[in-house]
Protein backbone atom coordinates (compact mmCIF):
# COMPACT_ATOMS: atom_id res chain seq x y z
CA UNK A 1 0.00 0.00 0.00
CA UNK A 2 1.25 3.71 -0.72
CA UNK A 3 2.07 5.34 2.23
CA UNK A 4 1.17 8.99 1.66
CA UNK A 5 4.26 11.24 3.16
CA UNK A 6 7.03 10.49 1.54
CA UNK A 7 5.20 8.97 -1.89
CA UNK A 8 5.74 12.01 -4.00
CA UNK A 9 9.32 12.03 -3.13
CA UNK A 10 12.21 12.13 -5.76
CA UNK A 11 16.27 11.13 -4.99
CA UNK A 12 17.89 14.29 -4.08
CA UNK A 13 15.45 16.99 -5.28
CA UNK A 14 12.26 18.57 -4.53
CA UNK A 15 9.25 17.66 -6.03
CA UNK A 16 7.96 20.18 -8.61
CA UNK A 17 4.44 21.87 -8.36
CA UNK A 18 3.09 19.85 -11.74
CA UNK A 19 4.66 16.71 -10.32
CA UNK A 20 2.72 16.85 -7.21
CA UNK A 21 -0.61 18.01 -8.75
CA UNK A 22 -0.23 14.78 -11.52
CA UNK A 23 0.24 12.24 -9.15
CA UNK A 24 -3.00 13.51 -7.11
CA UNK A 25 -1.85 15.91 -5.28
CA UNK A 26 -4.39 18.97 -4.28
CA UNK A 27 -7.09 16.40 -5.00
CA UNK A 28 -8.27 16.52 -0.98
CA UNK A 29 -8.88 19.88 -1.30
CA UNK A 30 -10.85 20.12 -4.69
CA UNK A 31 -12.95 17.37 -2.70
CA UNK A 32 -13.28 19.52 0.26
CA UNK A 33 -13.99 23.21 -1.22
CA UNK A 34 -16.08 21.20 -3.58
CA UNK A 35 -18.54 19.06 -1.83
CA UNK A 36 -17.30 18.56 1.99
CA UNK A 37 -18.10 21.03 4.81
CA UNK A 38 -15.77 22.44 7.32
CA UNK A 39 -17.62 20.24 9.91
CA UNK A 40 -17.21 16.59 7.29
CA UNK A 41 -13.42 17.61 6.92
CA UNK A 42 -12.65 17.62 10.96
CA UNK A 43 -15.08 14.50 11.57
CA UNK A 44 -13.09 12.57 8.86
CA UNK A 45 -9.54 13.67 10.89
CA UNK A 46 -11.69 12.35 13.92
CA UNK A 47 -12.83 9.36 12.31
CA UNK A 48 -9.33 8.79 10.79
CA UNK A 49 -7.61 8.18 14.42
CA UNK A 50 -4.54 10.42 13.09
CA UNK A 51 -2.72 11.63 16.55
CA UNK A 52 -0.09 14.92 16.48
CA UNK A 53 2.88 13.85 15.52
CA UNK A 54 5.11 16.50 16.75
CA UNK A 55 5.43 14.11 19.92
CA UNK A 56 2.69 14.07 22.61
CA UNK A 57 0.31 12.38 20.26
CA UNK A 58 -2.46 13.35 21.00
CA UNK A 59 -5.94 13.30 18.44
CA UNK A 60 -5.48 15.77 15.77
CA UNK A 61 -9.49 15.59 15.64
CA UNK A 62 -10.06 15.81 19.14
CA UNK A 63 -7.37 19.11 19.51
CA UNK A 64 -9.47 20.78 16.64
CA UNK A 65 -12.51 20.12 18.25
CA UNK A 66 -11.69 22.04 20.99
CA UNK A 67 -11.80 25.57 19.20
CA UNK A 68 -15.31 26.95 20.21
CA UNK A 69 -17.41 28.05 17.43
CA UNK A 70 -19.07 30.57 18.46
CA UNK A 71 -16.21 33.02 19.77
CA UNK A 72 -15.73 35.98 17.61
CA UNK A 73 -12.87 37.72 16.16
CA UNK A 74 -9.68 35.80 14.13
CA UNK A 75 -8.65 32.37 14.60
CA UNK A 76 -5.37 31.23 14.16
CA UNK A 77 -4.02 28.13 12.56
CA UNK A 78 0.00 27.86 13.42
CA UNK A 79 2.40 24.68 12.07
CA UNK A 80 5.35 23.93 14.33
CA UNK A 81 8.26 23.23 12.09
CA UNK A 82 10.71 24.01 15.22
CA UNK A 83 12.33 20.36 15.62
CA UNK A 84 15.17 21.49 17.46
CA UNK A 85 14.54 17.97 19.71
CA UNK A 86 17.83 16.22 18.98
CA UNK A 87 17.60 12.78 17.03
CA UNK A 88 14.45 14.51 15.28
CA UNK A 89 14.82 15.75 11.88
CA UNK A 90 11.88 14.61 9.87
CA UNK A 91 10.15 17.65 9.08
CA UNK A 92 13.47 18.87 7.46
CA UNK A 93 13.44 15.84 5.52
CA UNK A 94 9.68 15.75 4.69
CA UNK A 95 9.54 20.09 3.64
CA UNK A 96 13.29 19.40 1.55
CA UNK A 97 11.34 16.62 -0.53
CA UNK A 98 7.99 18.06 -0.66
CA UNK A 99 6.72 21.18 0.28
CA UNK A 100 2.77 20.90 -0.90
CA UNK A 101 1.42 18.06 1.24
CA UNK A 102 1.97 20.83 3.77
CA UNK A 103 0.74 23.85 2.09
CA UNK A 104 -2.28 21.26 1.02
CA UNK A 105 -2.87 20.04 4.63
CA UNK A 106 -2.89 23.47 6.19
CA UNK A 107 -5.27 24.76 3.53
CA UNK A 108 -7.92 22.24 4.55
CA UNK A 109 -6.77 22.21 8.34
CA UNK A 110 -7.84 26.61 8.09
CA UNK A 111 -11.18 25.37 6.06
CA UNK A 112 -11.82 23.16 8.73
CA UNK A 113 -11.55 24.79 11.94
CA UNK A 114 -12.55 28.63 10.07
CA UNK A 115 -9.42 30.05 9.94
CA UNK A 116 -8.46 33.15 7.72
CA UNK A 117 -4.89 33.22 8.22
CA UNK A 118 -1.92 30.67 9.52
CA UNK A 119 1.79 30.63 9.95
CA UNK A 120 4.40 28.10 9.59
CA UNK A 121 6.38 28.87 12.45
CA UNK A 122 9.97 27.29 11.15
CA UNK A 123 13.14 27.49 12.83
CA UNK A 124 16.46 28.93 12.04
CA UNK A 125 18.95 26.46 10.23
CA UNK A 126 15.88 24.71 8.08
CA UNK A 127 16.52 27.93 5.37
CA UNK A 128 16.49 25.00 2.54
CA UNK A 129 12.90 24.11 3.77
CA UNK A 130 11.19 28.00 4.05
CA UNK A 131 12.31 28.74 0.24
CA UNK A 132 10.74 25.28 -0.71
CA UNK A 133 7.63 26.53 1.03
CA UNK A 134 7.81 30.20 -0.01
CA UNK A 135 8.41 28.97 -3.83
CA UNK A 136 5.37 26.51 -2.96
CA UNK A 137 3.01 29.41 -1.29
CA UNK A 138 3.34 31.40 -4.19
CA UNK A 139 2.95 28.74 -7.02
CA UNK A 140 -0.42 27.31 -4.69
CA UNK A 141 -1.43 30.67 -4.69
CA UNK A 142 -1.63 31.28 -8.45
CA UNK A 143 -2.99 28.06 -9.20
CA UNK A 144 -5.68 29.43 -7.46
CA UNK A 145 -5.63 26.38 -4.53
CA UNK A 146 -4.50 29.04 -2.05
CA UNK A 147 -5.34 32.78 -1.10
CA UNK A 148 -8.61 34.50 -2.52
CA UNK A 149 -11.62 32.84 -3.30
CA UNK A 150 -10.09 29.43 -3.53
CA UNK A 151 -11.41 27.27 -6.26
CA UNK A 152 -13.63 30.21 -6.90
CA UNK A 153 -15.36 29.99 -3.58
CA UNK A 154 -16.18 32.17 -0.55
CA UNK A 155 -13.38 31.23 1.76
CA UNK A 156 -10.30 32.73 1.19
CA UNK A 157 -6.65 31.37 3.43
CA UNK A 158 -3.78 33.13 3.55
CA UNK A 159 -0.16 31.13 4.89
CA UNK A 160 2.79 33.39 6.16
CA UNK A 161 6.49 31.83 7.27
CA UNK A 162 7.75 32.64 10.65
CA UNK A 163 11.04 32.19 10.38
CA UNK A 164 12.74 31.77 14.35
CA UNK A 165 16.12 32.49 15.85
CA UNK A 166 16.90 29.52 17.35
CA UNK A 167 15.71 28.06 21.11
CA UNK A 168 14.26 24.73 21.78
CA UNK A 169 11.48 26.42 23.89
CA UNK A 170 10.30 27.60 20.77
CA UNK A 171 8.54 23.92 19.81
CA UNK A 172 6.55 24.00 23.09
CA UNK A 173 3.28 25.17 22.06
CA UNK A 174 2.46 28.64 24.33
CA UNK A 175 6.28 29.54 24.16
CA UNK A 176 5.62 29.30 20.28
CA UNK A 177 2.47 31.59 20.70
CA UNK A 178 4.89 34.30 22.60
CA UNK A 179 7.75 34.17 20.28
CA UNK A 180 5.62 34.24 16.89
CA UNK A 181 4.02 37.71 18.95
CA UNK A 182 7.24 38.78 19.24
CA UNK A 183 7.75 38.28 23.04
CA UNK A 184 9.86 36.99 24.94
CA UNK A 185 9.32 32.67 24.39
CA UNK A 186 8.43 31.54 27.89
CA UNK A 187 5.77 28.86 28.32
CA UNK A 188 2.05 30.47 29.25
CA UNK A 189 0.26 28.95 31.98
CA UNK A 190 -2.72 26.95 30.86
CA UNK A 191 -5.61 27.10 31.40
CA UNK A 192 -6.79 28.62 29.18
CA UNK A 193 -5.35 26.50 26.58
CA UNK A 194 -4.71 27.74 23.16
CA UNK A 195 -7.62 26.12 21.50
CA UNK A 196 -9.69 29.09 23.67
CA UNK A 197 -7.29 31.97 23.66
CA UNK A 198 -3.70 31.78 22.15
CA UNK A 199 -2.30 33.72 19.03
CA UNK A 200 -3.29 37.38 20.26
CA UNK A 201 -6.21 36.36 22.34
CA UNK A 202 -7.64 34.06 19.62
CA UNK A 203 -8.77 30.42 19.35
CA UNK A 204 -5.15 28.69 17.90
CA UNK A 205 -4.73 25.57 17.02
CA UNK A 206 -0.80 24.53 16.70
CA UNK A 207 0.07 21.17 14.74
CA UNK A 208 3.31 19.72 13.55
CA UNK A 209 4.47 19.64 10.38
CA UNK A 210 3.66 15.93 9.72
CA UNK A 211 0.63 15.81 11.29
CA UNK A 212 -1.17 18.63 8.79
CA UNK A 213 0.89 17.02 5.78
CA UNK A 214 -0.93 13.98 6.63
CA UNK A 215 -4.21 15.53 6.20
CA UNK A 216 -4.58 15.97 2.31
CA UNK A 217 -4.35 12.14 1.57
CA UNK A 218 -6.53 11.75 4.92
CA UNK A 219 -9.44 13.81 3.29
CA UNK A 220 -8.67 12.48 -0.47
CA UNK A 221 -8.79 8.84 0.51
CA UNK A 222 -11.07 8.68 3.51
CA UNK A 223 -10.70 7.86 7.21
CA UNK A 224 -10.78 3.91 7.29
CA UNK A 225 -7.92 4.23 4.27
CA UNK A 226 -6.18 5.89 6.73
CA UNK A 227 -6.54 3.82 9.55
CA UNK A 228 -5.76 1.03 7.71
CA UNK A 229 -2.30 1.70 7.08
CA UNK A 230 -1.08 0.73 10.25
CA UNK A 231 -0.14 -2.57 11.00
CA UNK A 232 -1.99 -3.08 14.12
CA UNK A 233 -5.72 -1.86 15.62
CA UNK A 234 -3.91 0.16 17.91
CA UNK A 235 -2.61 2.50 15.20
CA UNK A 236 -3.45 4.77 12.26
CA UNK A 237 -1.10 5.66 9.15
CA UNK A 238 2.04 6.03 8.56
CA UNK A 239 5.12 7.51 10.70
CA UNK A 240 8.04 8.68 9.95
CA UNK A 241 11.00 7.65 11.68
CA UNK A 242 14.32 9.70 11.55
CA UNK A 243 16.82 6.81 12.69
CA UNK A 244 20.47 8.12 14.01
CA UNK A 245 23.32 6.43 15.93
CA UNK A 246 24.86 3.36 15.15
CA UNK A 247 22.80 2.20 12.30
CA UNK A 248 24.14 1.49 9.00
CA UNK A 249 22.52 3.95 6.94
CA UNK A 250 21.01 6.53 9.01
CA UNK A 251 17.77 7.98 7.30
CA UNK A 252 14.56 9.19 7.51
CA UNK A 253 12.36 6.44 6.88
CA UNK A 254 8.29 6.23 6.06
CA UNK A 255 6.63 3.31 7.94
CA UNK A 256 3.13 2.23 8.93
CA UNK A 257 2.42 2.74 12.15
CA UNK A 258 3.33 -0.67 14.24
CA UNK A 259 5.69 -1.43 12.94
CA UNK A 260 8.51 -3.18 14.82
CA UNK A 261 11.53 -1.66 15.93
CA UNK A 262 13.58 -4.81 14.33
CA UNK A 263 11.47 -2.93 11.15
CA UNK A 264 12.80 0.23 11.91
CA UNK A 265 16.24 -0.50 12.49
CA UNK A 266 15.93 -3.05 9.25
CA UNK A 267 15.29 -0.21 7.26
CA UNK A 268 18.19 1.69 7.90
CA UNK A 269 20.77 -1.29 7.23
CA UNK A 270 20.56 -2.68 10.50
CA UNK A 271 23.27 -1.87 13.06
CA UNK A 272 26.32 -0.63 11.62
CA UNK A 273 29.00 -2.97 11.14
CA UNK A 274 30.39 -4.76 14.12
CA UNK A 275 28.18 -3.33 16.29
CA UNK A 276 26.13 -4.60 18.83
CA UNK A 277 22.44 -3.13 19.67
CA UNK A 278 22.50 -1.95 22.95
CA UNK A 279 19.38 0.48 23.54
CA UNK A 280 17.56 3.11 22.15
CA UNK A 281 15.62 5.92 22.36
CA UNK A 282 12.51 5.67 20.20
CA UNK A 283 10.83 9.20 20.07
CA UNK A 284 13.82 12.15 20.15
CA UNK A 285 15.60 12.88 23.70
CA UNK A 286 12.34 12.95 25.97
CA UNK A 287 11.61 9.45 26.16
CA UNK A 288 12.69 6.50 27.66
CA UNK A 289 15.14 3.34 26.89
CA UNK A 290 14.22 0.47 24.51
CA UNK A 291 16.13 -3.05 25.08
CA UNK A 292 17.43 -5.37 22.77
CA UNK A 293 14.27 -7.00 24.52
CA UNK A 294 11.79 -4.85 22.63
CA UNK A 295 13.08 -5.59 18.97
CA UNK A 296 9.43 -6.92 18.27
CA UNK A 297 7.53 -4.37 19.88
CA UNK A 298 5.41 -2.94 17.61
CA UNK A 299 6.05 0.56 17.03
CA UNK A 300 2.63 3.06 17.86
CA UNK A 301 2.00 4.96 20.43
CA UNK A 302 -0.09 3.03 23.42
CA UNK A 303 2.15 0.29 22.50
CA UNK A 304 5.44 2.03 23.04
CA UNK A 305 4.04 4.20 26.29
CA UNK A 306 3.15 0.31 28.02
CA UNK A 307 6.44 -0.27 27.48
CA UNK A 308 7.83 2.45 29.10
CA UNK A 309 8.78 4.53 26.81
CA UNK A 310 6.91 7.06 24.40
CA UNK A 311 6.59 6.97 20.35
CA UNK A 312 7.13 10.60 20.86
CA UNK A 313 8.34 12.33 17.28
CA UNK A 314 9.52 9.47 15.90
CA UNK A 315 13.26 10.18 16.66
CA UNK A 316 15.05 7.18 17.18
CA UNK A 317 18.41 6.83 18.14
CA UNK A 318 20.50 3.73 18.74
CA UNK A 319 23.82 3.02 21.03
CA UNK A 320 25.33 0.07 20.44
CA UNK A 321 27.96 -1.54 23.47
CA UNK A 322 30.59 0.72 22.84
CA UNK A 323 28.35 3.83 24.32
CA UNK A 324 28.38 4.52 28.00
CA UNK A 325 24.68 5.78 28.84
CA UNK A 326 25.62 7.49 31.60
CA UNK A 327 27.38 9.41 29.29
CA UNK A 328 24.57 9.73 26.71
CA UNK A 329 21.96 10.97 29.69
CA UNK A 330 24.97 13.91 30.54
CA UNK A 331 24.71 14.95 26.65
CA UNK A 332 21.03 14.52 26.89
CA UNK A 333 20.90 16.54 30.55
CA UNK A 334 23.22 19.42 28.91
CA UNK A 335 21.38 20.09 26.23
CA UNK A 336 18.20 20.33 28.53
CA UNK A 337 19.75 22.41 30.92
CA UNK A 338 20.91 24.67 28.49
CA UNK A 339 17.68 24.90 26.35
CA UNK A 340 15.90 26.18 29.60
CA UNK A 341 14.33 29.57 29.64
CA UNK A 342 15.03 29.45 33.30
CA UNK A 343 11.35 31.01 33.57
CA UNK A 344 10.78 28.16 37.13
CA UNK A 345 12.76 27.27 39.57
CA UNK A 346 12.77 23.39 39.42
CA UNK A 347 13.92 23.27 35.65
CA UNK A 348 16.41 26.16 36.06
CA UNK A 349 17.69 24.84 38.63
CA UNK A 350 17.42 21.54 38.82
CA UNK A 351 18.51 20.63 35.30
CA UNK A 352 22.68 22.04 35.98
CA UNK A 353 21.93 20.36 39.42
CA UNK A 354 21.45 16.91 37.89
CA UNK A 355 24.44 17.70 35.14
CA UNK A 356 26.79 18.18 37.59
CA UNK A 357 26.04 14.81 39.66
CA UNK A 358 25.93 12.75 36.15
CA UNK A 359 29.25 14.46 35.14
CA UNK A 360 30.51 13.59 38.43
CA UNK A 361 29.35 9.97 38.24
CA UNK A 362 30.76 10.00 34.54
CA UNK A 363 34.58 10.81 35.93
CA UNK A 364 34.73 8.73 38.85
CA UNK A 365 33.49 10.99 41.27
CA UNK A 366 30.23 9.68 42.20
CA UNK A 367 29.20 8.39 45.49
CA UNK A 368 26.26 5.58 46.39
CA UNK A 369 23.66 8.31 47.36
CA UNK A 370 24.29 10.16 44.17
CA UNK A 371 21.51 7.27 42.46
CA UNK A 372 18.61 8.02 45.36
CA UNK A 373 19.27 11.82 44.68
CA UNK A 374 19.02 11.26 41.02
CA UNK A 375 15.72 9.08 41.74
CA UNK A 376 14.49 12.01 44.02
CA UNK A 377 15.13 14.40 40.99
CA UNK A 378 13.55 12.49 38.65
CA UNK A 379 10.39 13.29 41.29
CA UNK A 380 10.89 16.66 41.97
CA UNK A 381 11.47 18.31 38.26
CA UNK A 382 7.78 16.85 37.57
CA UNK A 383 7.05 20.22 39.05
CA UNK A 384 8.45 22.59 36.74
CA UNK A 385 6.31 25.21 34.88
CA UNK A 386 6.04 23.16 31.19
CA UNK A 387 7.12 20.11 29.59
CA UNK A 388 10.93 20.82 29.15
CA UNK A 389 12.00 19.81 32.79
CA UNK A 390 9.88 16.76 32.85
CA UNK A 391 11.16 15.46 28.98
CA UNK A 392 14.64 16.00 30.27
CA UNK A 393 14.23 13.06 33.17
CA UNK A 394 12.32 10.85 31.25
CA UNK A 395 15.77 9.32 29.80
CA UNK A 396 17.41 9.80 33.11
CA UNK A 397 14.58 7.73 34.85
CA UNK A 398 14.76 5.03 31.73
CA UNK A 399 18.65 4.95 33.03
CA UNK A 400 18.15 4.25 36.77
CA UNK A 401 15.62 1.79 35.43
CA UNK A 402 17.27 0.02 32.96
CA UNK A 403 21.05 0.39 33.40
CA UNK A 404 21.28 1.29 37.06
CA UNK A 405 24.17 -1.28 37.13
CA UNK A 406 26.06 0.59 34.46
CA UNK A 407 25.48 3.55 36.46
CA UNK A 408 26.21 2.04 40.06
CA UNK A 409 29.62 0.56 38.22
CA UNK A 410 31.14 3.67 37.60
CA UNK A 411 30.56 4.67 41.24
CA UNK A 412 32.32 1.41 42.16
CA UNK A 413 35.45 1.53 39.87
CA UNK A 414 35.52 4.94 40.24
CA UNK A 415 36.08 5.63 36.74
CA UNK A 416 33.84 5.19 33.55
CA UNK A 417 33.88 1.38 32.79
CA UNK A 418 33.85 1.79 28.70
CA UNK A 419 37.24 4.30 29.20
CA UNK B 1 23.04 54.81 11.97
CA UNK B 2 21.34 52.56 9.50
CA UNK B 3 20.86 53.72 5.94
CA UNK B 4 17.89 54.97 4.80
CA UNK B 5 16.93 52.31 2.61
CA UNK B 6 17.07 49.63 5.17
CA UNK B 7 15.41 51.65 7.29
CA UNK B 8 12.66 52.02 4.71
CA UNK B 9 12.75 48.36 4.38
CA UNK B 10 12.49 47.58 8.08
CA UNK B 11 9.59 50.05 8.75
CA UNK B 12 8.04 48.67 5.49
CA UNK B 13 8.46 44.72 7.93
CA UNK B 14 7.31 46.45 10.53
CA UNK B 15 3.76 47.69 8.79
CA UNK B 16 3.10 44.58 7.29
CA UNK B 17 2.95 42.86 10.20
CA UNK B 18 -0.18 42.18 12.39
CA UNK B 19 1.07 43.57 15.58
CA UNK B 20 4.68 45.61 15.82
CA UNK B 21 6.85 43.59 18.00
CA UNK B 22 5.46 40.40 15.67
CA UNK B 23 8.34 41.75 13.11
CA UNK B 24 10.88 41.86 16.37
CA UNK B 25 13.31 38.79 15.01
CA UNK B 26 13.06 39.77 11.65
CA UNK B 27 13.93 43.28 12.07
CA UNK B 28 17.10 42.01 14.59
CA UNK B 29 17.82 39.62 12.06
CA UNK B 30 17.94 42.79 9.42
CA UNK B 31 19.65 45.24 11.45
CA UNK B 32 22.09 41.87 12.52
CA UNK B 33 23.11 41.03 9.11
CA UNK B 34 24.21 45.09 8.39
CA UNK B 35 26.34 45.91 11.95
CA UNK B 36 27.82 42.30 11.86
CA UNK B 37 26.24 41.74 15.17
CA UNK B 38 23.13 43.35 17.48
CA UNK B 39 25.10 45.55 18.54
CA UNK B 40 23.86 48.69 21.26
CA UNK B 41 22.82 50.99 18.77
CA UNK B 42 20.80 48.40 16.80
CA UNK B 43 19.11 47.78 19.84
CA UNK B 44 18.27 51.11 20.14
CA UNK B 45 16.95 51.26 16.43
CA UNK B 46 14.96 47.64 16.52
CA UNK B 47 13.75 49.37 19.67
CA UNK B 48 12.08 52.92 18.08
CA UNK B 49 11.19 50.65 15.32
CA UNK B 50 9.19 48.21 17.15
CA UNK B 51 7.46 50.26 19.45
CA UNK B 52 9.52 48.17 22.44
CA UNK B 53 11.98 49.82 24.91
CA UNK B 54 15.54 49.01 24.87
CA UNK B 55 15.65 46.92 27.57
CA UNK B 56 12.56 44.68 25.99
CA UNK B 57 14.57 44.02 22.58
CA UNK B 58 17.72 43.12 24.63
CA UNK B 59 15.68 40.63 26.48
CA UNK B 60 14.66 38.67 23.12
CA UNK B 61 18.41 39.50 22.01
CA UNK B 62 19.97 37.40 24.31
CA UNK B 63 17.21 34.55 24.15
CA UNK B 64 18.06 33.68 20.85
CA UNK B 65 20.68 31.84 19.45
CA UNK B 66 21.51 33.21 16.22
CA UNK B 67 21.47 36.73 17.97
CA UNK B 68 24.64 37.74 18.74
CA UNK B 69 25.01 40.76 21.56
CA UNK B 70 29.04 40.21 21.24
CA UNK B 71 31.06 41.13 18.20
CA UNK B 72 31.29 38.24 16.20
CA UNK B 73 33.80 37.11 13.53
CA UNK B 74 32.81 36.93 10.08
CA UNK B 75 31.02 34.19 9.87
CA UNK B 76 30.02 31.91 12.96
CA UNK B 77 30.28 28.38 13.37
CA UNK B 78 27.95 26.70 15.09
CA UNK B 79 29.36 22.72 15.70
CA UNK B 80 26.40 20.06 16.95
CA UNK B 81 27.79 18.57 19.98
CA UNK B 82 24.12 17.03 20.82
CA UNK B 83 23.58 13.30 21.36
CA UNK B 84 22.88 11.89 17.80
CA UNK B 85 26.37 13.85 16.49
CA UNK B 86 27.73 12.53 20.03
CA UNK B 87 27.06 9.10 18.56
CA UNK B 88 29.35 10.09 15.49
CA UNK B 89 32.19 11.06 17.46
CA UNK B 90 31.33 15.14 17.21
CA UNK B 91 34.01 15.41 20.22
CA UNK B 92 36.70 14.70 17.50
CA UNK B 93 35.32 16.98 15.45
CA UNK B 94 35.18 19.64 18.04
CA UNK B 95 38.83 19.53 18.88
CA UNK B 96 40.32 19.03 16.08
CA UNK B 97 37.98 22.09 14.87
CA UNK B 98 39.63 23.59 18.25
CA UNK B 99 43.31 23.15 17.22
CA UNK B 100 42.70 24.04 13.49
CA UNK B 101 41.06 27.65 14.09
CA UNK B 102 43.44 28.02 17.35
CA UNK B 103 40.20 28.70 19.55
CA UNK B 104 38.53 27.47 22.15
CA UNK B 105 34.72 27.61 22.37
CA UNK B 106 32.77 31.07 22.19
CA UNK B 107 36.17 32.43 20.79
CA UNK B 108 36.95 34.01 18.10
CA UNK B 109 39.97 33.42 15.35
CA UNK B 110 42.93 36.13 15.22
CA UNK B 111 42.12 37.26 11.96
CA UNK B 112 38.36 37.67 12.73
CA UNK B 113 37.17 35.28 10.29
CA UNK B 114 35.65 32.41 12.29
CA UNK B 115 33.66 32.65 15.82
CA UNK B 116 33.39 28.67 17.72
CA UNK B 117 30.08 28.04 18.99
CA UNK B 118 28.71 24.90 20.26
CA UNK B 119 24.82 24.76 19.28
CA UNK B 120 21.93 22.28 20.14
CA UNK B 121 20.83 19.95 17.55
CA UNK B 122 20.64 21.65 14.41
CA UNK B 123 18.29 18.72 12.42
CA UNK B 124 20.94 17.03 10.59
CA UNK B 125 20.91 13.80 13.08
CA UNK B 126 21.05 11.70 10.05
CA UNK B 127 24.14 13.21 8.63
CA UNK B 128 26.49 13.76 11.55
CA UNK B 129 28.73 14.88 12.72
CA UNK B 130 27.81 18.33 11.61
CA UNK B 131 27.88 22.06 11.67
CA UNK B 132 27.15 25.33 10.20
CA UNK B 133 29.30 27.81 8.30
CA UNK B 134 27.09 31.54 8.35
CA UNK B 135 23.45 29.70 6.96
CA UNK B 136 25.62 26.75 5.23
CA UNK B 137 24.89 23.24 6.75
CA UNK B 138 27.54 20.60 6.59
CA UNK B 139 27.24 17.14 7.50
CA UNK B 140 29.11 14.02 7.77
CA UNK B 141 32.18 15.77 8.64
CA UNK B 142 35.54 14.00 9.38
CA UNK B 143 38.70 16.02 9.91
CA UNK B 144 39.89 16.32 6.25
CA UNK B 145 36.22 17.67 5.29
CA UNK B 146 36.28 20.09 8.31
CA UNK B 147 39.79 21.36 6.69
CA UNK B 148 38.49 21.74 3.16
CA UNK B 149 35.36 23.39 4.62
CA UNK B 150 37.32 26.17 6.41
CA UNK B 151 39.78 26.82 3.33
CA UNK B 152 36.61 26.84 1.08
CA UNK B 153 34.69 29.53 3.36
CA UNK B 154 37.96 31.45 3.97
CA UNK B 155 38.36 31.94 0.18
CA UNK B 156 34.63 33.04 -0.41
CA UNK B 157 34.58 35.61 2.42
Amino acid sequence: MTLPLFRHNRANRVVTFDEYREEGGFEGLRKAFTGMSPAEVQQTVIDSGLRGRGGAGFPTGRKWSFVPRDLPGPRWLICNCDEMEPGTYKDRVLLEHNPYSLIEGMTLACYALGVRHAFIFIRKGYEKAAANLARGIEEAKKAGLLGEKILGTEHSIELDLHLSAGRYICGEETALINALEGKRPNPRQKPPFPAVKGLWQGPTVVNNVETLANIPAIVANGAAWFKGLALNPEGAGSKLFCVSGSVENRACVELPIGSTLEAVLDACGGMREGRKFKACIPGGASTQFLKPEHMKLPMDYDTVAKAGSRLGSGGVIVFDESHCLVEATLNLITFFARESCGWCTPCREGLPFVREILTRIENGRGEEDDIAILREHVKYLNYSFCALAPGAMAPLEGLLRDFEDEVREHIVKKKCPLK
Amino acid sequence: MIPESLKKTLEARVASAITAREAAVDVMKELQAHYGWLTDEAVGEAASLLGLSPLQVEELATFYEMIYRRPVGKKVIHVCDSISCWCVDCEGIIEHLKKKLGVGLGETTADGMFTLLPCCCMGMCGDGPAMSVGDVPYGKLTPELVDEILEMERQKA
